[in-house]
């Protein structure tokens, strides 16, 4: 084998966590009123929206959690293999062109030269050096296009038509399987045959019971968006490079798994705690309730940035007097990861916990749980058949509005210094990197511009896709 | 009333008190002062002696809740416990590393905290209201809509991004302010506006939606039928009616983060240059002071408390029906 597979903590996490989400919504698809429920997020166009953009970005995370260490190529013949001390992932081994290609310094997005003015040494026609000052070609941004930079806007133009082109033909294609499927099942149904164009203009005026239109007009956004990129970011630095010469967009693709693992993984701290806590003191009551109660008082009595930077000190300082236990700089940066994340995750149960008190109060009054009780139903049953089912509503909204706060949060936590290992590649990383560039001449703006366009777009999905979770799973809400 | 209160006094004393095992364990106990020791001197090539001295200089070469050597009292007062947390409720913060005296940097940096905090929260609750209530007033119409994009929008871009890009903006492109610092008396105004701008802006999505739902559902009571019926204007019965019985909840929201303020805001505090609580504690997370932090912790859920009590005083105020028992 050419590699060996290396496990981080974190990816194990973050697949199981998507794993277990898929077989929720598979499972709850049996219940009618969650059936109902996942049927009314199908008819938000919003939600459907941002649901499709999130995909993209949950794919890109799941690709960055596949690690590997590579063969080292000239080790002896009769030693056993010995793997690169570097854990990569998937995404690095796709991205290899973006990874590898760095410059010396800044350059502006597309651009073929460098940003600051460098002096050369040229040999006149007089056989005499004289120094020259001019912007340096980039060593590959634009390469392939040799001496002929006149060349470049032409470039980028016909790589973009073309990868619009395709991604029209694309779109074309995936409209096609889907009205192909509609016109199927509707012929089924109603045995009756209905015309191609009919099909199309039903889907695009939203008169189907899942909202097609909305899937396949942010699919083919993100493909006329996407594909350009894809086919321009092979040979230039489509957002341009950082201080130290690396690609931005490299960093950006890096930053989403962050962001996802920050906002995913510290609900596998809060749920346990808010719903073992939650449910205990509502339906115990009595001194129980008066403990947990006293608990998470406290808890949130404490300022969340404070109690987060004190965790995260005393993390640094564990850390940092127990090298040892980590092999790897990757699995360090993976240990102050998941640590953040339980940090992150311990500060922020107490209030579902209040939420799910609240509800199992109310619940455990109600007629059907008082005669489960008389027949003399045991309290373990009555909790998971009766109490635990009818709050799940309450748990999925509220761990899916958490997300989009939790990546804004890691962005200001690693701008205090409290936040991800700084060797790891963070939307907050980046803009704490970025934040003195715009200080300045000429300005330097593609990294935080990029890195604002990304995070505003996954926070954006991020909140639209609570809100229509939100009002599918609490129709009387708003 | 006056027996709530003494109650709430007495009920917040646990809590305080829960509050400084949290942060003693999380200071003292995850790490030991050698640890600590060895941070602050640098990791290699720390000799014991020097690691001790640490330790006798600061005060952490006692033993942690019993001194066993010591005689009566002081069995549990000469500890590390009562010395760096108990003390805290006595208002003895102790020292920073860099030797200066706690408590009077807290109150020398409360001012600054204040004028840009109270502002912007004043300020901030004025422009959420109104927007607010403007949404509601023309609700369902395309100025709703859009208006609700925009709030969604607004509180998808993080903090930072405000900060930065109007701190570029105003101060560097335009140049009509400063672009940080921090002056006394009058000339103050200057520094304080662009952080206070920007405090409110980078507020208004979140709340104003929040607001709005409030007011939603107080538009949709029996009396705002029974106002409209009687021929009253739908201006009066916005001002009158909804916006009035709206503000209690909005206030249950609003007032808990009244005495938070003395705190200031760590972002905006350390971006501008302003010598307040807030740039405080950041600059002492950042040096890894956690005689600071540990005093800062003490103080927000001290205030924290004081925001709750004052939550249930205000409900009395403009709630009648509600009474403190």
């Amino acid at each position: 084998m050419n590699f060996t597979p290396v496990l981080l903590w974190s990816d194990i996490l973050l697949w199981l966590l998507i794993f277990a989400a898929i077989v929720f919504g598979v499972l709850s698809g049996k219940n009618p009123l969650m059936r109902t429920a996942w049927r009314r997020i199908g008819r938000n166009r919003a939600g459907i929206a941002a649901a499709t953009v999130l995909a993209v970005f949950v794919s890109i995370g799941l690709l960055d959690s596949l690690h590997y260490r590579r063969r080292l190529e000239n080790t002896p013949p009769r030693h056993s293999a010995v793997y690169s001390v570097e854990a990569l992932s998937l995404l690095d081994a796709i991205a290899a062109p973006l990874r590898e290609r760095n410059e010396k310094t800044y350059s502006a997005p597309l651009a073929a030269h460098a940003y600051a003015k460098e002096t050369f040494e040229t040999r006149g026609a007089d056989g005499r050096y004289r120094a020259l000052r001019d912007f340096p070609r980039l060593r590959f941004g634009g390469a392939h296009l040799g001496e002929d930079e006149t060349a470049r806007r032409r470039d980028i133009l016909s790589r973009t038509l073309r990868a619009e082109i395709f991604a029209i033909a694309l779109f074309a294609l995936l409209a096609g399987i889907v009205i192909h499927r509609l016109r199927c099942r509707y012929s089924c149904e109603k045995k009756a045959e209905i015309s191609f164009g009919k099909a199309w203009k039903s889907i695009w005026a939203g008169e189907t019971e899942f909202s097609w239109n909305a899937l396949l007009g942010t699919l083919g956004a993100l493909l006329a968006l996407l594909l350009p990129a894809l086919a321009l970011c092979v040979d230039y630095h489509i957002f341009g490079t950082d201080k130290v010469g690396q690609d931005v967009f490299y960093q950006i693709l890096k930053s989403i798994r962050t962001a996802l693992v920050i906002g995913l993984l510290t609900t596998l701290v809060t749920l346990p705690l808010a719903v073992l806590f939650g449910i205990f003191s509502g339906y115990f009551r009595g001194w129980i309730d008066d403990v947990i109660q006293y608990i998470y008082t406290t808890l949130s009595s404490i300022p969340g940035v404070l109690l987060i930077a004190a965790a995260v000190l005393m993390m640094e300082v564990v850390i940092d007097t127990h090298p040892q236990w980590f092999a790897t700089a990757v699995e360090r940066a993976d240990a102050r990861l998941l640590a953040l994340c339980g940090i992150l995750g311990l500060t922020s149960w107490t209030n579902l916990c209040r939420l799910l008190r609240g509800e199992t109060l109310k619940l455990r009054e109600l007629e059907y749980i008082q005669a489960a009780r008389a027949f003399g139903v045991g309290h373990s049953k009555i909790v998971f058949r009766h109490i635990l089912p009818n709050l799940t509503p309450v748990i999925v909204i509220a761990l899916v509005m958490d997300f989009s706060g939790l990546v804004l949060a890691e962005a200001v936590l690693s701008y205090i210094g409290i936040g991800v290992d700084p060797a790891m590649t963070s939307f907050g990383t980046m803009i704490n990197n970025a934040r003195m560039e715009l200080a300045r001449a000429p300005v330097v703006w593609w990294s935080l511009a990029s890195s604002f366009v990304f995070m505003f777009a996954l926070v954006l999905a991020a909140n639209l896709f609570a809100d229509a979770v939100r009002d599918a799973f609490n129709p009387e809400g708003e | 009333m006056f027996a709530y209160l003494v109650r709430r006094l007495l009920y917040a004393f646990p809590i305080l008190i829960g509050v400084n095992f949290i942060t003693f364990a999380l200071f003292f106990v995850v790490n030991t002062p050698d640890d600590m020791a060895r941070m602050q001197l640098g990791v290699k090539r720390v000799t014991p002696q020097a690691i001790e001295k640490w330790k006798a200089e600061r005060g952490y070469d006692k033993p942690f809740f019993i001194n066993r050597e010591a005689k009566n009292l002081s069995v549990l007062t000469d500890t590390i416990f009562f010395a760096k947390s108990a003390r805290l409720f006595a208002g003895d913060f102790g020292r920073a590393e860099d030797g200066r005296d706690i408590s009077k940097e807290i109150a020398s940096r409360m001012g600054p905290s204040l004028a840009i905090a109270a502002p912007t929260f004043a300020l901030g609750l004025f422009v959420t209201v109104s927007f607010a209530l403007m949404l509601v007033f023309f609700r369902a119409s395309r100025l709703d809509f859009w208006g609700i994009v925009l709030c969604v929008a607004m509180m998808s871009i993080s903090g930072l991004f405000y900060i930065i890009g109007g701190q570029y903006l105003v101060s560097r492109l335009w140049r009509l302010v400063p672009i940080s610092g921090y002056g006394g008396g009058i000339d103050a105004w200057k520094f304080v506006i662009l952080p206070v701008a920007i405090g409110v802006i980078s507020g208004v999505g979140a709340s104003t939606r929040l607001y709005r739902a409030f007011f939603l559902e107080e538009a949709s009571k029996d009396y705002v039928r029974t106002a409209r019926a009687k021929g009253l204007s739908e201006t009066v019965v916005f001002s009158r009616h909804v916006l009035r019985n709206a503000l209690i909840p909005i206030m249950t929201s609003v007032v808990v983060v009244i005495p938070s303020l003395f705190m200031g805001s760590l972002l905006t505090e350390s971006f501008f240059g302003i010598p307040g609580l807030g740039s405080y504690t950041i600059d002492a997370i950042r040096a890894q002071d956690f005689s600071v932090v540990r005093a800062m912790v003490f103080i927000g859920s001290v205030l924290y408390i004081a925001g709750l009590t004052l939550t249930d005083i205000s409900y009395t105020l403009v709630d009648p029906r509600i009474r403190l028992e």
